[in-house]
């Protein structure tokens, strides 16, 4: 177990390091990595061009990436764990697009107090409620069916959906750019504000989420098991719903909807070191940073002088892989168990 | 140690599913469930475990009543082999052993551990799929590496529900013997089984479960009567004594 684990932490820190290097170099301006480490440790004589174009655009996006991807793909591990099911993903059953709704109705009336606190407080009350009511609805007799998941998920997205359209029909036309940027979702524009409360959250979020791995592990036994073994099943599962909403919401409160993350960085991790939860975690926080790190990079470099949406990209990629997923435990149990 | 269920009810959806049941689980000694499916044995279990919580009667450990103690103290007081043994994500065998030992995590007993688990392993014929995944492994693996959870959750009191429904002639002799031997140690056994035989062969003291009441309970040879077998299951049989153990067998004609 040990050997895997290191050859993927060495793996991920390279990935990791060579993709913020990048991203800081690429772009419509090409920075040098020589002129990038001078930036940064921010010797004399710098062109006051180059230092705003890292400072003020890339080095944020390149961090708000790092931590959106991070949120994005622990929410995932954390729902797997506590559905017991590793297709539960905040995109798939509709956490994002309450947390969506909730960002939405904040620009529309108004509610952006606090700078930037209040968009994410409602972003965060969204994702709650759709979270709950995932669970509520496809929790039966304290299991999860992949069927009446997926089916709540969809129920779920439709409303949001329509919510955010009535949203869209009402609100005036800069709040209506914004809206759309939350469906897409995109890091364009992110300021170091934004990424300060998005890095408070996570961190918090994540220090939770390996407090509590090692219950995670006996989870996984089913639910009865674990009660056997001391867990408190009920608090668990509560504690890290509101997790779950909490490290969506804020992803979605300033980066909009970007799906599949949470879905595809835990799956091939759990593949590399095995389903442990608490290598787990700390594996799918890296990866799922490095993961948006890219993913933005070829957002803003793929179209000359656009910025594609990065949640486009992502589901782009990120759907055919569910589709794999579906089709394999299909084929595994049978049916849709 | 005392586990002391009195006048224990349990009604759901108005259906009555365990009816006045008394019972004491006394440590040393190996306790054997049996009954007709659908006989309450498994609620009963569940009962005794502290999974559902009686709707009439009380169920007290040591003078306590189970539903007040914590989730954390009553897992270092008795362990449970259920029927379902589903693991969600690929965990090795040996992880999966492991994670019996949680309810000791930060005791004085974490120095137990690894003599636990390996001993468990032993326990059930298990050491060689330790490296394995457990979500790979035939039903029958899977019902003696989940035994081998329990045992290495070392607890005064151990429930067992069927724990030799999957398993072959051989396993299954190895999973009463060595429930026989946790009893022998000074623990208290539970075990629900179909195989009257089997019960009657390693049992201390066999309880009759039918319609949810508790018909008898006593020695295999008290118990286990051709006409007692007979009522309860409704199918004539045949009782054969082998060293003051009764072997149960169908009248096939």
């Amino acid at each position: 177990m040990r050997r895997p684990r290191i050859t993927l932490a060495i793996a991920l820190a390279v990935v990791l390091i060579s993709g913020v290097i990048l991203s800081s170099a690429l772009g419509q301006l090409g920075i040098s990595p020589a002129e990038i480490l001078r930036v940064l440790t921010n010797q004399p004589g710098n062109d006051p061009l180059i230092e705003s174009t890292l400072w003020v655009v890339r080095f944020p996006r390149i961090v708000m990436g790092l931590v959106v991807g991070a949120a994005l793909a622990v929410a995932g591990a954390v729902m797997q764990a506590i559905f017991g099911n590793p297709l539960a993903e905040p995109g798939v059953v509709g956490v994002s697009s309450g947390a969506a709704v909730g960002a939405a109705a904040s620009i529309v009336f108004g509610f952006t107090l606090f700078g930037g606190w209040g968009t994410a407080v409602l972003a965060f009350a969204g994702a709650l409620l759709a979270t709950l009511l995932v669970y509520v609805m496809s929790r039966a007799n304290g299991r999860t069916e992949v069927v009446t998941l997926l089916l709540t998920g969809i129920a779920i997205n439709a409303f949001a959906g329509a919510a955010l359209a009535f949203l869209l029909f009402v609100a005036d036309t800069a709040s209506r750019e914004q809206i759309t940027f939350w469906q897409l979702g995109s890091l364009n524009g992110s300021r170091w504000q934004e990424v300060l409360i998005v890095a408070i959250v996570t961190v918090i979020g994540l220090v939770i989420a390996l407090f509590l791995a090692r219950r995670y592990d006996l989870l996984a036994l089913g639910e009865r098991n674990a009660r056997h073994l001391g867990v408190n099943v009920e608090a668990l599962r509560i504690g890290s719903i509101v997790l779950v909403a909490l490290l969506t919401g804020v992803a979605v409160a300033f980066c909009g909807i970007i799906a599949f993350v949470g879905l595809v960085v835990p799956h091939i991790i759990r593949m590399a070191i095995g389903p442990s939860h608490r290598a787990l975690i700390i594996a799918s926080a890296v990866g799922g940073g490095a993961l948006i790190v890219y993913a933005d990079l070829l957002a803003r470099t793929l179209v000359q002088g656009a910025d594609l949406p990065i949640g486009m990209l992502t589901s782009l990629i990120g759907g055919p892989f569910f589709f794999y997923l579906l089709y394999r435990q299909r084929k595994r149990s049978g049916g849709w168990a | 140690m005392s586990l002391r269920a009195t006048n224990l009810e349990v009604t759901i959806d108005g259906n009555p599913i365990v009816r006045g049941v008394t019972i004491d689980i006394v440590a040393g000694e190996l306790l054997a469930l049996v009954g007709p499916n659908g006989a309450g044995k498994s609620t009963l279990l569940a009962l005794l475990s502290g999974d559902v919580k009686p709707t009439g009667g009380s169920i007290e450990l040591d003078g306590t009543p189970l539903h007040s103690m914590r989730h954390i103290e009553l897992a270092r007081r008795r362990s449970v082999l259920t029927q379902e043994n589903q693991v969600s994500f690929p965990f090795a065998v040996s992880d999966v052993v492991e994670m019996g030992r949680a309810p000791w995590v930060r005791t004085a007993s974490a120095s137990e551990d690894e003599e636990a688990v390996s001993s468990a392993l032993r326990a059930t014929d298990t050491g060689h799929l330790a490296s394995r995944h457990y979500t790979s492994l035939s039903g029958g693996e899977k019902a003696r590496v989940s035994l081998a959870r329990v045992l290495a959750q070392r607890t005064d009191i151990v429930f067992l529900d069927e724990p030799t429904a999957a398993l072959d002639l051989s396993h299954q002799e190895d999973v009463m013997r060595t429930a026989a031997a946790l009893a022998a140690e000074g623990r208290a056994v539970v075990v629900v089984v179909h195989d009257l035989s089997l019960a009657a062969a390693y049992a201390d003291r066999v309880a009759v479960i039918a319609g949810g009441v508790l018909d008898s309970v006593g020695t295999p040879a008290e118990v286990l009567t051709a006409e007692r077998v007979s009522r309860i299951y409704g199918l004539e049989v045949e009782i054969v004594s082998r060293d003051n153990r009764p072997v149960i067998l169908p009248v096939r004609h």
